[in-house]
């Protein structure tokens, strides 16, 4: 018997999509510039067929992709040329959410936002919080190590994940971690975050749950420069508050957000959001000392919400970002890049010079408390050279982040898209001691591969 | 016993090539865990000390891993920062490294979080002499294995660290303590869950056995007396307020309670397993951070009495074994195998 004739014994009609037709939709994820088309996509609907899956794979020498959503920005779960694609979503059940103990069991096809949806009623949440979140699977954010506004303060995906039972790439289910906070011996679920696929495939994941804040204070206050709106995150920091949220938007952003969302935003050259959270009597203190903090900033109009409604307004236009520039330009490209908080304003200036040498528009729009920028480049696919110029342009940006000391990405992962970048950001040592890893777990290299560790791995 | 001291990058690597098998040492804090079995060479680290970088306004520092923690407190200190989660052991001389290598976090990790969440980056020595890092030194990174978080915990079974970055808070401006005696440990546990549950942003949250509850509060000196009487009320009692708490928690961090006893664990604790180790002769003993973390001191009879209840355990002074159980063979034996080919280094 064949691969696909083993599959076919796994899973009924349905579940098994091998035609043309069918493959289509799972050819790319959200980084729709790279596509390739897999042999089989199976629907997987519950961890014993996951393992059986990964188990023929490994038998047959078939690489293998898990995804989910297919949100990833990075190439992450593109499927391998030939390969297999085991698409997660239907395993989407939360197996148990435990108020007493703060913790959820899920499956790896869970949508973020359903987890803080249903922890709701105890007053819990789940903190991490990309923007991808009402799409976004439980799974998917495992293996990228997502984040989102709120990273300074409450960290990324690994800090949230207690346990996780994984498949790896030989078929052997594995349980790292435990139900607790703490553990002893070595913190292998929290290494498996983050790998990107590379590992393993994530069966069951059990997620830290915290108690919902019980006050905001919510603050918009625009600039006449991105550089001033840059120099007031500092400013913050430096008085001694720790929002929960820091984010800037430059003009273009602001505009593409207005044209989109109608936010009723300012008309500025930078917007900067602030958001306190915590006990009600502590952020009352902490927001007399920002609005002290802001006003000395040099902000040229401030808005503080007075109402849930308002703060969902600050935050309508700032989620809409993304989606919006699509209005100002037929294609774009979007990077995250992470530099030092301090070196903020010298990457913006920075940016804006390669913008203009390059002659394409760059929107940002970045998560500033923790020196993670979204710079979006703007360009028209349909302009001979254009996407090609993008890339250049986009990639400059990464390697001046890499050059403030800073990373190539702080959570959208490297993934097919910035694998050639990792030896700006890691030396040969580094990436041979990954390359090492993913080796002793998986020999045949079937998980994921071509994704994170440069080519020559493979060769 | 033999030695070998090493104070840069250079001379841990040639000790790592020069001898089959070591046994990294920093401050000594924990001896059941620096201490060489049979065939294991010292690899003392304590000379391997400094901080490399510390730019206050990025939250972010990178230090040596011999580095005395006392050391890096105090620099951080010095501009109102702190390690959130509030490593043990200060007092007596542990270090960076032993800490990650530990894993150990103390009672104000209730409020922000454990070591593992303010880890960054490392640079260690592999099995093979090899330099690799992991990690970075921004508060936020998706880039590459994260080798960092692989060292939490380790007891140095992948390399040896030379180098780590961690992130940073500003430290509270005023602090208060709150601690009540309960008529049981149910009516302390019913009390302790209800706490868990609410948006207080405690410091820290200790059951202190048979039923006496710590509760820290961390704020602005304008808000800390309307969230104390809060607490109070949600409560129902009065309790006992320390003003001046800084000495008190200093000492429950350094595991003061513990002195006197032969052996001191490290328990990883939840609600529903409380009952079930107050019904273990464990000796002197406090729950922090919300009962999910035990420190114990130990006879010999508590430590069996762990074992063969198949509660998983670390010693940190004074036994044979000191991690119970050992780590699941399936993936970790894979990643040792990578890291440390030649079985240099502990859990080998």
């Amino acid at each position: 018997m064949g691969f696909l004739q083993e599959l076919k014994a796994l899973f009924p009609p349905g579940r098994l999509l091998t035609r043309e037709a069918e493959l289509a939709p799972y050819e790319s994820d959200a980084l729709t510039a790279y596509r390739r088309r897999p042999l089989a996509v199976v629907l997987p609907e519950r961890k014993e067929e996951v393992v059986e899956a990964v188990r023929l794979c490994h038998r047959y020498g078939v690489p293998f992709v898990a995804r989910g959503s297919g949100t990833s920005l990075s190439g992450g779960s593109l499927p391998v040329e030939g390969g297999l694609v085991l698409a997660l979503n239907r395993m989407n059940r939360i197996l148990r959410l435990d108020p007493k103990a703060r913790i959820a069991v899920v499956e790896p096809g869970v949508v973020n936002l359903e987890v803080s949806r249903q922890a709701a009623p105890f007053g819990l949440y789940y903190a991490p919080d990309p923007s991808s979140q009402p799409v976004s699977t439980l799974g998917g954010n495992v293996a990228f190590n997502s984040g989102g506004a709120h990273c300074l303060k409450y960290g990324m995906t690994a800090g949230h994940v207690l346990a996780l039972e994984v498949v790896t790439p030989q078929g052997e289910v594995v349980r790292l971690g435990g139900e607790g906070l703490e553990g002893a011996g070595p913190d292998l679920h929290g290494f498996f975050v983050g790998t990107e696929g590379l590992l393993g495939v994530a069966l069951e994941i059990t997620l830290r749950l915290l108690p919902k804040p019980e006050a905001y204070h919510t603050l918009l206050a625009a600039y006449g420069s991105l550089e001033a709106a840059g120099n007031a995150v500092s400013q913050v920091i430096r008085s001694g508050l720790l929002p929960g949220a820091m984010e800037i938007m430059d003009r273009l952003a602001i505009e593409a957000a207005e044209a989109a969302v109608k936010a009723g935003y300012p008309q500025a050259e930078a917007l900067l959001i602030v958001e306190l959270e915590g006990p009600k009597e502590e952020v009352a203190e902490e927001a007399k000392l920002l609005s002290e903090v802001i006003r000395e900033s040099g902000a040229l109009e401030v808005r503080i919400a007075q109402s849930e409604a308002e703060r969902q307004a600050i935050w309508k236009g700032r989620k809409a970002a993304f989606s919006a520039v699509g209005r100002l330009s037929p294609d774009y490209l979007v990077q995250d890049g992470v530099v030092p908080r301090s070196r903020l304003a010298e990457a913006l200036r920075e940016i804006g010079r390669l913008s203009q040498a390059f002659g394409l528009r760059v929107a940002n729009v970045f998560h500033a408390g923790d020196g993670n920028l979204h710079p979006l480049v703007l360009y028209d696919g349909k302009k001979p050279g254009e996407l090609e110029r993008a890339e250049a342009l986009a990639g400059e940006i990464l390697r001046l982040c890499v050059r403030l000391g800073g990373s190539l990405t702080g959570e959208h992962g490297i993934g097919v898209e910035k694998k050639g970048y990792m030896p700006e950001m890691f030396a040969p040592g580094d990436l041979e001691a990954m390359e090492r890893v993913k080796e002793a777990l998986d020999p045949q290299g079937l998980a994921n591969r071509g994704k994170v560790l440069p080519e020559e791995v493979y060769a | 016993m033999p030695e070998v001291r090493a104070s840069s990058l250079e001379e841990v690597q040639n000790a790592v090539r020069a001898h089959p098998r070591l046994r990294p040492k920093g401050g000594g804090s924990k001896p059941a865990l620096s201490t060489p079995k049979e065939g294991e060479v010292l690899l003392d680290l304590s000379g391997l000390r400094g901080i490399l970088e510390y730019t206050p306004e990025e939250f972010v520092f990178t230090a040596y891993a011999g580095t005395p923690l006392m050391e890096i407190e105090a620099a951080l200190r010095a501009h109102g920062q702190y390690l959130p989660f509030h490593p043990p052991l200060v007092g007596q001389g542990a270090t960076l490294g032993g800490t990650v290598a530990a894993g150990l976090s103390g009672p104000m990790r209730e409020r922000f979080g454990g070591l593992r969440d303010f880890i960054l980056g490392v640079r260690f020595v592999d099995g093979e002499g090899r330099l690799v890092r992991g990690g970075g030194k921004v508060v936020k990174n998706a880039a590459g294995f994260p080798f960092h978080r692989l060292m939490v915990g380790s007891l140095g079974a992948f390399g040896v660290m030379v180098e780590l970055s961690f992130k940073v808070f500003p430290y509270p401006r005023a602090t208060r303590t709150l601690r009540t005696g309960y008529g049981t440990l149910e009516e302390a546990l019913s009390a302790l869950e209800r706490l868990r549950g609410l948006p207080l942003d405690l410091l820290a949250l200790d059951l202190i056995p048979p039923a006496t509850l710590e509760i820290r509060l961390g704020g602005f000196p304008g808000s800390l007396e309307g969230r104390l009487r809060r607490l109070q009320e949600l409560l129902g009692r009065e309790g006992e307020v320390l003003l001046e708490d800084e000495a008190h928690w200093e000492g429950v961090r350094d595991l003061s309670f513990l002195e006197g006893s032969p052996i001191w664990a490290k328990v990883p604790s939840r609600l529903d397993l409380i009952p079930i180790l107050e019904g273990l002769p464990l000796g002197p003993r406090r729950y922090m951070a919300g009962g999910e973390l035990l420190y114990a001191g130990l006879e010999p009879e508590g430590l069996h009495a762990l074992r063969r209840a198949g509660i998983p355990h670390l010693v940190l002074k004074g036994a044979e074994e000191a991690l119970f159980p050992p780590p699941p063979e399936a993936f970790f034996r894979k990643v040792k195998q990578a890291l440390d080919p030649r079985g240099r280094f502990p859990l080998g």
